[in-house]
Formats: structure tokens, sequence, C-alpha cells
């Protein structure tokens, strides 16, 4: 399976990451080469095999819903750039 | 030309825990801003989020009392999007592996008649921050309280064919997360969202039309006036020979009209993945049929109860069973006094006047269910009439005093001693001779003229039992 340098680039733009035409190109040889791999695990007969839900065999990992005091305002803002009333700053979303 | 509407629903609810999905922040509404915030909810580099049991429980509830398929074997997904309320990135939520599915409720039309609704899946997930933008600067203020407040998203089939069903259907599910105790149904402040998707297309067409999505339904009122007003919008632009464009549009209410509202870029890639941070949800039976036996009897089963066993109409059985608040005080006050219609009329008359007269909640109401049940013993052993019983109600109301008292108090007790009307009568007939003689000659009309001055004479108090059967015997 390979994978075109404009889908790269549509993936990159949806993580907001620039790439110059060589990086892309360079990027959709990997890609492809991974998704090659993946063609090949395919192939493996997993007939009767329960579908793996994750990496871990474990599940249920549960707290209980007790409170936790929160740091509070000042440490939440503290690696923020710009911040007002409380707030954190961000450009302008809607409108 | 005529249209079908198709509607389907999109409804978030926030699930009443005290604290977050995945972290132990506070979710109480109205703090400081970012009071309520740690690491986890705030997105930072190497955190790891925690199930939180109660809102699993929640969701299952909610997911049980829709006739949902519950899913043992759950799993929670990221959906990838940048916006500046989400501080991770993505929003931790269910995609192919939902905690429940294929569920339906039937809604019952102002006709009467009756409606099944599909209800595609319920997934859990975590809400987003608030942001305000500030009017006069290029800028947005950012709070991240409600960021990590567990939700449930309930997604309608497009089963809903106008307005009314939408309203009817909103309705229905607001009742019922208030009945199982999953969600605090407050509208205005966000507990309970509505996005409506609507299309139009050609009776008997086999394909859906192009739909919009309605946002900022928050009220049944706006979720059926932006409905409507979408209908319209589309049915110009296809009778002008135009086609609707695939966009979402937001509603304002004090316009009464919706504005396309700026599509997210790629808003439709989400990138969904399962999520390696959060392990799977696997529930035995055991642990479902206790949830099971937490749920209380439904809207629909006391709906029918009422009217089965209980001998009441079918529009006074859905007015009480309305709200949870309403059926628990009408039932609390039904187990001291085994009288159901009685008991029905003054929930629904008196005490529903007094609640909206007063604008507060039927759990604040100044009488109690027990109160009015002694009112209304009074009334049923004939201590007092029902006209009096009225004037009780109203001053128990004001100053919270038992009806007793103030039947004592204000001598408003019934008389229904025969000589002591009988005296009364007998004065009243005399004073009236040309009345009397009227009536004996057939204008039996003025039987109510008498009672009304003998009632008059009693202020009231005079049983009219007696005083019509007194009235008769002498009139004869």
């Amino acid at each position: 399976m390979k994978i075109s340098a404009k889908e790269v680039q549509n993936v990159a733009e949806l993580a907001r990451l620039e790439l110059d035409e060589a990086l892309t190109a360079k990027l959709a040889d990997q890609i492809g080469s991974i998704l090659n791999y993946v063609d090949t695990l395919k192939k493996v007969d997993t007939t009767g095999v329960p579908p793996t839900n994750h990496a871990l065999s474990l599940s249920n990992a549960f707290r209980e819903d007790v409170v936790v005091p929160s740091p509070g305002t000042d440490k939440a803002l503290a690696n923020a750039p710009l911040k007002e009333n409380g707030c954190f700053v961000v450009p302008k979303i809607v409108g | 030309m005529t249209y079908e509407v198709v509607i389907g629903l999109e409804i978030h609810a926030q699930l009443k825990t005290d604290t977050k999905i995945f972290c132990g922040c506070s979710t109480r509404f109205g703090a400081a801003p970012n009071s309520q915030t740690c690491p986890v909810c705030l997105g930072m580099p190497g955190v790891l989020p925690v199930v939180n049991k109660k809102a699993v429980e929640y969701a299952i509830k909610a997911g049980l009392s829709m006739n949902c398929d519950i899913l043992m074997d759950n799993r929670f997904a990221r959906k990838n999007y940048f916006y500046p309320d989400l501080p991770m990135g993505y929003q931790i939520t269910q995609f192919d592996l939902p905690i429940a599915q294929k569920g339906y409720l039937d809604i019952t039309l102002g006709n009467g008649s009756k409606k099944r609704i599909g209800i595609t899946r319920i997934h859990m997930e975590n809400d987003a921050g608030k942001s305000n933008h500030d009017p006069h600067r290029p800028i947005s203020l950012v709070d991240l309280n409600r960021a990590g407040t567990p939700l449930i998203e309930i997604v309608s089939e497009p089963d809903m064919r106008s307005a009314e069903e939408a309203g009817a259907f909103m309705r229905q599910i607001h009742a019922l997360v208030r009945y199982v105790g999953v969600c605090d149904g407050n509208m205005e402040e966000g507990s309970l969202r509505c996005d409506a998707n609507v299309s139009l297309r050609r009776p008997g067409a086999s394909q859906f039309g192009t739909r919009t999505e309605m946002k900022n339904l928050n009220s049944f009122r706006n979720i059926e006036r932006a409905i409507v007003s979408e209908i319209n919008r589309q049915a110009d632009i296809l009778d002008d020979g135009g086609a609707i464009v695939q966009e979402t549009r937001l509603w304002n209410a004090d316009e009464g009209k919706s504005v396309s509202m700026r599509s997210k870029e790629d808003a439709h890639d989400y990138r969904y993945f399962p999520d390696p941070d959060l392990l799977p949800i696997i529930i035995d039976e055991v642990w479902l049929a206790r949830i099971k036996d937490s749920i209380p009897e439904l809207p629909e089963a006391k709906k029918e109860r009422y009217s089965s066993e209980l001998g009441l109409s079918a529009e006074d059985a859905a007015v009480l069973t309305s709200s949870i608040e309403l059926a628990r005080y009408f039932e609390r006050c039904l187990a001291m006094i085994n009288k159901p219609k009685l008991v029905a009329n003054w929930v629904m008359v008196s005490l529903l006047a007094l609640i909206n007269a007063q604008n507060i909640s039927i759990d604040d109401a100044p009488v109690s269910p027990e109160s009015l049940a002694e009112l209304l013993a009074l009334v049923d052993t004939d201590v007092i009439s029902g006209t009096m019983a009225k004037t009780v109600f109203e001053d128990m109301a004001k100053s919270g005093k038992s009806p007793k008292l103030i039947v004592e108090e204000k001598g408003l007790a019934q008389v229904s001693d025969t000589s002591e009307i009988e005296a009364i009568v007998d004065r009243i007939l005399n004073e009236n001779p040309s009345e009397v003689d009227a009536f004996k000659g057939g204008k039996t009309k003025l039987m109510g003229f008498f009672v009304g001055q003998i009632m008059r004479a009693t202020q009231g108090k005079a049983n009219p039992a007696v005083v019509n059967q007194l009235l008769a015997d002498k009139l004869k």
C-alpha cells in the first residue's frame, strides 16, 4: 500500500505541521513502507482469534467519584503566555 | 410544494457526578475560572486519565432507561481536532464501541397518539472548556473548569417528522435523565443541550435530502422554534429551485432566526483511534444487574400504573408523571390518604398553581405532601367542605401552619349537625315567602338561591349535603 504526497500533506495540515516538498516525499516513502508492513500483517490468518481491544490485557481501571482538591487558578495559568481574569487568553475564535 | 421533514437529534447530557470523568476535579457550576482544573484536564504532557466509575454507571443507567443494548465490552477513542477550549488537542469519546446502542423511546403527541423514536447510540465523552469572546479586542478568554466534565451523547435515529415530535422527544429525554438521576436537566446552565439535524425530501423519496445541523438549542421552546424556522428556510430554497448547503447553523433565540456558523476547518476528518491511555471497560452481569436494580419506576410504566391501578385518566397520569418531583409528591401524599382522584386533582390544580405563581420547584413547595394529605383527610371526613379547603390551602401556603390548626383557629369546621342547620333553613324559608311560593309553583332553579342564602348565613360552614337534603324535604 502506498500513500500519496497529497495525502501526507492533508494529514500534516490536520496536525498543523508545515512540510516542504522534500520532507513530504520522504515521509510518504516512510509511511508507505509502514503501511506495507501492516499489509503483511493483514495476511495472517486470524480466524477464531478475538480482536485485541488494547495492547495490555487489563481492563476497568476506575477511580471513585471523590473530589481531589485542584492546584488552583494560579498554578493552572503558570505557564500561560497570556492570561487575564483567571483565564487563558487566546486569539479570538469566533466571528 | 410539500416536503417530508426528517429530524434527528444529538443530545448532550452532563452526568451528575461530583468529579470529572478522568480526574478528581470538582464539577461544581459557577466556580472561579480555572480553579477546578489539574494537569489531567489541562492536557499537560505525561498525565494519565483514570475513569470515574460513577460516570460509567450513570451512562449504563441512561442506556437501560432508554431501552438500549449495553455493550459489555466498550472502549474510549480519541477524536482529533484543534480548538482553544480543548486543551489536549483531542476529545476523549467513544467511537466504534459505545457503551449503549440500539434503543428507543415512545413519545406521546398532542393528539394522544404514540410514536417510537429509535436511539442509535449513547456514548461517554468529556466536555470542552468555555470561551468568552471579548467584544472589543480580538481575543477570547478560556476557562477550563468545564473541560473534562462527564457527558453522554444520545444520538437519535432520523425518525422525527415535525418540530412537535422533536420537542416531545427532548421532553421525554429530559424527564428520563432526571427520573434515573443521572443529569440535573438544567438546560439554561447547559447540563442538557441539543443539536438538531434537519432535512427535507419529497414525500415518498427513498433518500434523505441534504441536512443542516442546528446548534445552541437551550430550551424546549427554542428547539421547536428553531426547527420550524429551519424547515421554512429549506422549503423556500427548494421551492426556488435551489440546493441546501450542508452546514452547521447557530440559532439566535433573540432574533428568532439562525445564521450559518463558520465551519471548523476539516471538521469532518477527526481521525478517530482507540485511546491507548485508557483500558477497555468490561461490564459483567453482576454489575449490570446491580445497576438495573437501582433504576426507579420509569415515567411510561408509572403512567400506565396510574391509569390501570389508580383509575386516573390518561391525561392526569401524563401530567403527574411529567417530572419525578411531581410524581414523588403525588405518591407521598397518596401514601397518607388513599384517594387517588382527590389527591390527583389537588396536586394538579392547587399545588401546581401555587408552584407556578411563586415560580419555585416542587421540592420547595411551602405545603408538604404530608400537610396536603392532612388537609384532604379533613375534606374526606366532612370536617370542612372542598370550597373551604381551598381557603385553608392558601393559608397553609402563606403561614406554614397545619390545616387542623387553621380550621380550629378560624372556626372553619363544617357544621353537619342537622338540628343546627335546620333552624337556619327554617329562618331563610320564613324570610323569603314569595320565593318559596315560586319554587313550589315550579321555579326549581330557586334551589340555588336558597342554598346560597343558607351558606351566607353560616359563612359557608354548613355541610352542603345536609342543606340540600333539608331543603328538599321542606320544599316538597
